[in-house]
């Protein structure tokens, strides 16, 4: 009783620790996306054990390549104050424990992913490279541009959502990953100006650092009305019925005036609500496409 | 529709605007205009619908009180004028809103759950006249309380839109 008492603790012990390793809000919104790329589709068709399977291989995936990501970063968050007390950082978790976590998750998602098809998992696997090789590895600590490769992976959950649904790459599915990669710069760009300070510290460069606070907001507009008109285009050819349309435009013309509105009267509160507003409508966005 | 996506889309956008930004976004001369896009374009809509015969006019009318609102925000307009001209909008709309469905329910030309719209429409321009004093300075409202109310309220009058205009 003691022992398995002991066990249960343990487990829960780990399990709080590696929770914040997932980055939790941003895994479970890019699980959405391929989720509604996989509904753009099939929808109405509801298949459980190809929904369990696209949800599981993808999560564990997307996971395991933000553990490898806080795993290779590990240096540049104990320099920020934003993310010093992270377990890694902190120093309740072992860098050798962290990689292993994030290879073992990695491998389950991208063998996972395998069973279900050789495309989708060719598409989850580019998604995983970018993320980890390209990105993380790569070009993080040398160019600010490396956003665009960051956004490419982010792209990719909804895209291999999309092909598993039709079996293959098409134009929905294109413009799905387009709307996610302008979509990105709207959602990382304000958080580098929110913490310009913590970013300039580790050395880290950024489109603020880079090119100014100006050219930045006109960057998250210019991509907020790319992401808008991309995420619209796709749901008119995927035939979303003109009720969630509507909708959508509504959704949409909130960001483009929030973007407009931290070019005209740029504060830190319209800069931070945007990358807020940023996160609802791609969510909604999701949702929308999910039940059309 | 469109007059109702941009009334409802007001509507929802001002509402998340509002959760996001926090309560101080209501002090931004900008909200006077949307405030006004949502009684206005829900009116069109409703005359559009329930008095063909009266389109052509309530448009013009609609398009030139959001002009006239928007200018007066943004010029420098006398303080009494701007006030009468943003009451005189927002009280036909108001009064649209508020008489239509009662209108079209006394002479059975629509269910009786449009009267909802009715009671939509009071709340809102019950809104508009505490904000209107609000702006003119009175004290006979506590202004952080009222303001902590909007979101409230903004959730019932959509409720009620919602319930009226399924019901009609």
């Amino acid at each position: 009783m003691n022992r398995g008492s002991s066990w249960m603790q343990t487990i829960k012990r780990k399990l709080r620790l590696y929770w914040p390793l997932i980055k939790s809000l941003q895994t479970f919104l890019l699980l959405a996306t391929g989720l509604a790329g996989y509904m753009s589709a099939r929808c109405p068709i509801f298949h459980l054990p190809t929904l369990l399977g696209l949800s599981g291989s993808l999560f564990l995936a997307i996971s395991g390549s933000t553990v490898l990501n806080m795993w290779w970063d590990r240096d540049i968050d104990a320099r920020m104050g934003r993310t010093q007390k992270r377990p890694l950082p902190s120093g309740e978790l072992s860098s050798q424990e962290t990689v292993r976590l994030g290879l073992i998750l990695s491998v389950i998602g991208l063998g996972w992913s395998a069973l279900l098809s050789p495309l989708y998992a060719l598409v989850v696997f580019a998604g995983w490279f970018f993320n980890v090789v390209v990105y993380t590895i790569w070009l993080k600590r040398r160019t600010c541009w490396s956003i665009v490769w960051g956004g490419i992976a982010g792209g990719m959950p909804i895209l291999a959502g999309r092909v598993l649904g039709v079996g293959a790459i098409d134009l929905i599915g294109f413009l799905l990953t387009l709307s996610v990669l302008f979509w990105i710069p709207t959602h990382i760009l304000t958080f580098a100006m929110r913490f310009y300070a913590d970013y300039q510290n580790a050395g880290v460069p950024t489109f603020p650092s880079c090119y100014g606070f100006p050219v930045t907001r006109a960057t998250i507009a210019a991509s907020s009305v790319l992401a808008a008109l991309a995420i619209a285009t796709a749901s008119l050819l995927i035939g979303v019925q003109w009720g969630f349309v509507r909708l959508l435009v509504v959704l949409s013309t909130g960001l483009l005036l929030l973007a407009l509105g931290s070019l005209v009267r740029p504060n830190e509160r319209v800069n931070f609500g945007l990358f807020k507003y940023a996160s609802l409508y791609m969510l909604a966005s999701m949702i929308l496409l999910s039940i059309q | 529709m469109l007059a109702y996506t941009i009334g409802f889309g007001a509507l929802l956008v001002s509402g998340l605007l509002i959760l996001i930004l926090g309560l101080e976004v209501l002090q931004s001369p900008i909200v006077v205009v949307v405030a006004t896009l949502i009684p206005l374009s829900l009116a069109c809509g409703m005359v559009w619908e329930y008095l063909p015969e009266w389109r052509n006019f309530y448009m013009t009318y609609a398009i030139l009180g959001f002009l006239a609102i928007g200018l007066t925000r943004f010029t420098n307009t006398p303080r009494q004028m701007a006030i009468l001209i943003l009451a005189l909008v927002h009280g036909v709309a108001g009064l649209t809103i508020f008489l239509l469905p009662l209108g079209m329910v006394a002479t059975q030309r629509s269910g009786v759950g449009f009267l909802m719209v009715s009671l939509g429409g009071a709340l809102i321009g019950l809104m508009g006249v505490i904000l209107s004093f609000l702006r003119m300075g009175s004290k006979v409202f506590s202004q952080e309380k009222l303001i902590r109310a909007f979101p409230l309220l903004f959730l019932v009058i959509t409720v009620v839109y919602v319930l009226g205009f399924n019901w009609r």
